[in-house]
């Protein structure tokens, strides 16, 4: 009888008893991701030039080495990164979900996705705008003669709703062919299912590229139906974690403009430049100030290298050139804040 | 007289003729009797046995005769396809499968430590097998499963005795087929005996109400919406810091999905325990839990052995689904590995060999239930 | 203490776990209570057990939903219903009502693709019964042959899980030729791996009054159905009424027909550029998910159907045989009657299955409420209202179902004496 009582006055002792509720202090994810030595990156794994897995098992691409600068920056070693593979749906709930700490997965920058869903875009590091691709021997040369055409699109997508809206506009009709995973698209256009493909035009490049001696057979039409930034994405409440992801980018770029390369950044220990010297952190303590290793834009650049190495790496070879993502001094988009 | 004798040879060889004359007029009365027996069985005989032998002629040639078994290793270190892509909708390439067979079995566990999830499949194999043996229906049974299960999970995760620790997410493939159907058995069995006693519970109207809504709530939704519930929202359910890893969460949804099914399976063994039974328990003094423990559950839990194992092949196949959430089992990563370029267009090879994996497994628990059964009726009428 | 001995059986006994009530304290519970609080007492043991229970599961959903809120908000995402009235924005490929990715809502979404899930189920459910029913026949039969493909194909077919079999059905459907290179098997209908597309009829108003007409004439078949009866039952002989019940239903609408003077506009799938347009369209999807549902479901109930008619007894066959019935003649006449009332319960539970597997659809690309509802999740990422909004709806089609099934079986279940 008195263990009975007993029962009951622990089971109502843990009746009110409130959840401990994430405070958003502003370094709960660089906490975790130091207490595990590894940052849990979401990528897609299937997109040619961004993140896509050598036949060494070896994850590649410019999204994946954007997740490796992070982790240079924050852990000090590039290769401390875990990749978790996702599909466009399971993506936003993954991260929600505390699954991942960082996700660089082509995601398109717009309103409700940060309004909405609880994510904020810390960087863009690829502009770009959703476009189409058909077959050469289907005979179309514009998007317009596409009129009644069956298009391949992945659902749960903004290339989705831009198509949608493109449709509108032209007074276009089509009928969708909506099937997730993005490798299961891809074999469903090349075996005939649709008659066209519409994506990010960067994804359609490396996609093109990656068939080898058939890309000839494949054609990115011209026209380009909507236009916006994709990047790094991290959950809200945590500043200081976002203001880690965003000028880990920043650095990049400014790397970049003050050509200071994976190759020549151990030759400026004695430069006199004050820029150069606050980027490698030989004086200022901006590493501190955002919880970082003095040394942090040095080991991403080491490691990893600036903006310029990286886009020329993974997308030059796919034949995209810079355009919008030139410096913003060459005309480009690119542009990031002084480091000071 | 001997001559007639003589005439058509020496008698052992007459007998030997006459048995194979009578055995070739059994085979034709039998063949008159269960196939040509009215002109539309025997017409329906012949068409069917055409399709068949067409079906299988293109069938073989498909799959045997005009096979691509093995591919060279091209000057690029790469595997030549070029003779699979000549062999295309002539005939299969089981090249694919030489290739894949390690991605498809083990999924992404790293290259050298792959032994652990083999034994890993062994293991279960031999749980399945000894659980099914009679002589081991005792409470020993109990400490084999946790015995092996726990050698299951040491061996699956490493960390210790000089093993290295593989994480749940390079986990994949047939181990996490049979984990999760294994490890969704082995704790929904207990709670179901709990709901089922529960539903049946004659004086806590509360607890059966509270029992028929879990049952009847899980029953009516899909297995589909319970996983996207595990893997969206449960981690909502738990603060922050708590959030479990999405295989765990798997296994909660399919632990509740299944605790719903076989309760009703345990629900219909405790309806069959005969009213005097409960009687002379009564009459012994026993109380509630001794009666149920010592009495009625050995009695019905016999009796649920069968459904259970249907339970079980149904709980195998369903783990299929946690392809849907990103999780990868057999199904899941064999759709990864048609993923990269060279090897697209081979996946009906791909899913035919998942499917005979399946199938073995499934049809042998299927075998084993119905022989459970007829022993059971063969018992009974005896 | 409780010295009653007709209740000597609820005494605990030495040595239990239980210890009786000290006599001190009864008497004080009891003055406060009002009525006699002892353990020993089964009323208060479940009273007590079901507080604790229900007590616990309680606190546990309390502190579930507690949590929910606080990581919700911690998170920034939207909650509430207001969702639904916001413009989708994406398209969907099948649709029974209209809709447009502009201007309709979310919840307009949500309804497609619950129409889509009905539209399947309700075709697979009757296109299952009918496959499962001759297979289970088809095993009975003396052909061995029949028998024995039968059987191979109700084992394979249950062995393999379903997801699998819809992924080959798929990959088998898209194997078929483009459009360029249809096959038309007849004239107007088009195979190809953009789907078969069949000559649709133009609904015009005339066939609503045709339509309007046959109902009419249904009625008029029930009611003659009704008076044969009651002549069976009066005089012994049923008068022969499937002439006059064709007729009942043909003729009228064909006679609005032309008195209505109307032409029948029927629209012919024409290739035009890339696709073909007009008429009807079956999509590879829904042809994949309703084959894979049909022939997965119809060897389960093969099975059913098969124990069903096992378990009528052999002096029915023996009966029907010494009546000079044919086998043919005795199954349809004297052994399937009795065998629906076996099976009607398991095959409930096989339909059930059936719905709820059509939710396996997201895995290729056919637009039912689970798939539409994943794509909301994604772009409004308010994940709990969508997967509330789909079990609702699975349980109701659920409920449905069970009540249907349970009124048919009461209906057949004949009043024994």
């Amino acid at each position: 009888m008195s263990r009975l009582f007993g029962l009951l006055a622990v089971l109502s002792a843990l009746s009110p008893l409130t959840p401990a509720m994430a405070q958003g202090s502003g370094s709960a994810t660089l906490d975790a991701v130091r207490a595990r030595g590894q940052l849990l990156c979401g990528v897609s794994g299937e997109i040619q030039g961004f993140s896509f897995v050598s036949s060494n098992g070896e994850m590649l691409g410019l999204d994946a080495d954007g997740c490796r600068a992070v982790a240079a920056a924050a852990l000090g070693d590039a290769k401390k990164v875990r990749f978790v593979p996702l599909s466009p749906q399971a993506r936003f709930t993954a991260l929600q979900a505390g699954e991942i700490d960082l996700l660089m997965m082509n995601t398109t920058w717009y309103l409700s996705r940060e309004s909405r869903l609880g994510l904020m875009f810390a960087s863009v590091n690829f502009w770009d705008g959703a476009g189409v691709l058909t077959k050469v021997a289907s005979g179309v040369k514009s998007i317009m003669e596409l009129n009644g055409a069956s298009i391949c699109v992945n659902p749960g997508t903004n290339v989705e709703l831009d198509l949608a809206d493109w449709a509108r506009r032209a007074k276009v009709s089509y009928t969708p062919v909506q099937i997730g995973g993005v490798s299961e698209i891809q074999q469903a256009f090349l075996a005939g299912r649709c008659d066209a493909f519409a994506s990010d035009r960067s994804q359609l490049a490396g996609f093109r590229f990656a068939q080898g001696p058939k890309a000839a057979e494949l054609l990115i039409l011209p026209e380009q139906i909507s236009s916006g930034g994709s990047g790094a994405v991290v959950r809200k409440g945590d500043d200081k974690w976002f203001d880690v992801v965003r000028w880990t980018h920043f650095a990049q770029v400014r790397a970049e403009s003050l050509e200071v390369t994976q190759k020549n950044v151990d030759t400026f220990n004695n430069t006199t430049s004050p820029d150069i010297r606050r980027l490698l952190g030989l004086e200022g303590d901006l590493g501190a100030s955002l919880g970082l290793d003095n040394k942090w834009a040095y080991n991403v650049v080491k490691q990893v290298g600036n903006y310029g190495e990286l886009y020329d790496r993974w997308i030059t070879p796919a034949g995209l050139a810079r355009g919008p993502n030139e410096l913003w001094t060459k005309g480009g988009l690119q542009f990031a804040p002084p480091l000071r | 007289m001997s001559s007639i004798a003589n005439a058509s040879g020496p008698p052992s060889r007459r007998a030997a003729l006459a048995r194979r004359s009578a055995a070739a007029l059994r085979a034709l009365r039998w063949a008159r009797e269960h196939m040509f027996q009215s002109i539309p069985a025997a017409a329906v005989t012949v068409l069917v046995s055409f399709l068949l032998l067409k079906g299988a002629l293109a069938l073989l040639s498909w799959g045997v005769w005009h096979a691509v078994w093995r591919v060279p290793t091209g000057a690029d270190g790469q595997p030549d396809v070029t003779a699979c892509l000549d062999a295309r909708g002539v005939g299969a390439c089981w090249a694919v499968i030489g290739e894949k067979y390690r991605l498809i079995l083990f999924g992404r566990y790293p290259y050298d430590e792959q032994w652990r999830p083999c034994v890993v499949v062994g293991l279960f194999l031999g749980l399945y097998v000894v659980s099914a043996i009679r002589w081991f229906w005792r409470p020993i049974l109990i400490s084999i499963w946790t015995a092996a299960l726990t050698l299951i999970g040491i061996l699956m995760w490493g960390g210790i005795l000089g093993l290295p620790f593989v994480g749940q997410d390079a986990w994949g493939g047939l181990p996490i087929t049979l984990i999760l159907a294994t490890f969704g058995i082995a704790a929904a069995f207990p709670f179901s005996v709990f709901v089922a006693l529960g539903r049946r519970s004659q004086r806590l109207p509360g607890v059966r109400w509270l029992c028929i809504v879990y049952v009847e709530l899980i029953r009516g939704v899909p297995l589909v919406t319970l996983l996207f519930m595990a893997s969206v929202m449960f981690p909502l359910f738990v603060p922050a810091e708590l959030s479990p890893d999405k295989l765990v969460r798997a296994q909660i949804a399919i632990i509740l999905f299944t605790g719903a099914y076989l309760a009703e399976d345990v629900r219909a063994g405790l309806q069959a325990v005969p009213k005097g039974q409960y009687e002379a328990a009564d009459a012994l003094g026993l109380g509630y839990w001794k009666r149920t423990i010592l009495i009625v559950l050995p009695q019905a839990l016999r009796l649920v052995v069968p459904p259970l194992v249907n339970t079980f092949i149904g709980l195998v196949k369903n783990t299929s689904l946690v392809l849907i959430i990103g999780t990868f089992d057999l199904l899941g990563i064999s759709r990864v590995a048609t993923t990269e370029l060279l090897w697209q267009a081979y996946s009906v090879e791909v899913y035919l060999f998942i499917a005979t994996i399946y199938f073995v497994l499934c049809s042998a628990m299927a075998r084993y239930s119905r022989g459970l059964e007829e022993a059971r009726i063969a018992r009974a009428r005896s | 203490m409780d010295q009653d001995p007709a209740r000597q059986h609820l005494r605990s006994r030495p040595g239990s776990r239980l210890q009786p009530l000290r006599p001190a304290t009864t008497a004080q519970t009891t003055a406060a209570l009002g009525f006699r609080f002892s353990w020993s007492d089964p009323r208060v043991r479940s009273v007590v057990w079901q507080v604790v229970i229900l007590g616990a599961v309680a606190s546990a959903l309390v502190l579930i939903a507690r949590n929910t809120a606080a990581n919700l908000e911690a998170r920034r995402i939207a909650t509430g219903f207001d969702f639904l009235r916001r413009t989708a924005g994406f398209p969907i490929a099948e649709h029974m009502i209209d809709y447009d990715p502009g201007l309709s809502s979310y919840g307009r979404a949500l309804t497609i693709g619950v129409l889509n899930t009905l539209k399947v189920s309700l075709t697979g459910v009757v296109a299952a019964t009918l496959l499962g029913t001759l297979i289970a026949i088809a095993r009975l039969w003396k052909a061995w042959l029949v028998a024995r493909l039968a059987a191979a194909y109700v084992e394979v077919v249950r062995n393999v899980p379903l997801l699998l079999q819809l992924l080959f059905w798929y990959a088998l459907l898209q194997a078929l030729p483009p459009p360029r290179q249809a096959w038309m098997p007849f004239p107007g209908f088009f195979l190809s791996n953009r789907g078969l597309r069949t000559p649709a009829l133009e609904w015009t108003n005339a066939l609503n009054w045709c339509g309007l007409a046959s109902c009419l004439g249904a009625c008029a078949v029930l009611l003659l159905l009704r008076f044969a009866k009651r002549r069976q039952d009066l005089t012994g002989s049923r008068p022969t009424q499937w002439r006059l019940a064709f007729g009942l239903i043909a003729l009228p609408p064909v006679v609005v027909w032309v008195w209505l003077g109307e032409r029948l506009i029927v629209d012919w799938p024409v290739l035009k550029g890339f696709n073909f347009t007009g008429g009807a369209l079956l999509s590879p999807e829904c042809a994949a998910l309703t084959l894979g549902l049909v022939v997965y479901t119809s060897a389960y109930i093969a099975e059913i159907v098969r124990s069903g008619i096992s378990a009528i007894a052999p002096s029915q066959w023996e009966a029907a045989t010494a009546l000079g019935l044919r086998w043919e003649q005795a199954l349809r006449l004297i052994v399937l009657p009795q065998a629906v009332r076996v099976v009607v319960p398991p095959l409930t539970s096989q339909y059930l299955h059936l719905v709820k597997n059509s939710s396996l659809a997201v895995a290729i690309g056919y637009p039912e409420v689970v798939s539409i509802a994943s794509t909301t999740m994604n772009q409004t990422g308010q994940a709990i209202e969508a997967i509330g909004y789909v079990m609702l709806v699975y349980l109701s089609i659920s409920l449905s179902i069970s009540l249907l099934m349970n009124w048919y079986e009461a209906r057949i279940t004949p009043v024994l004496r």
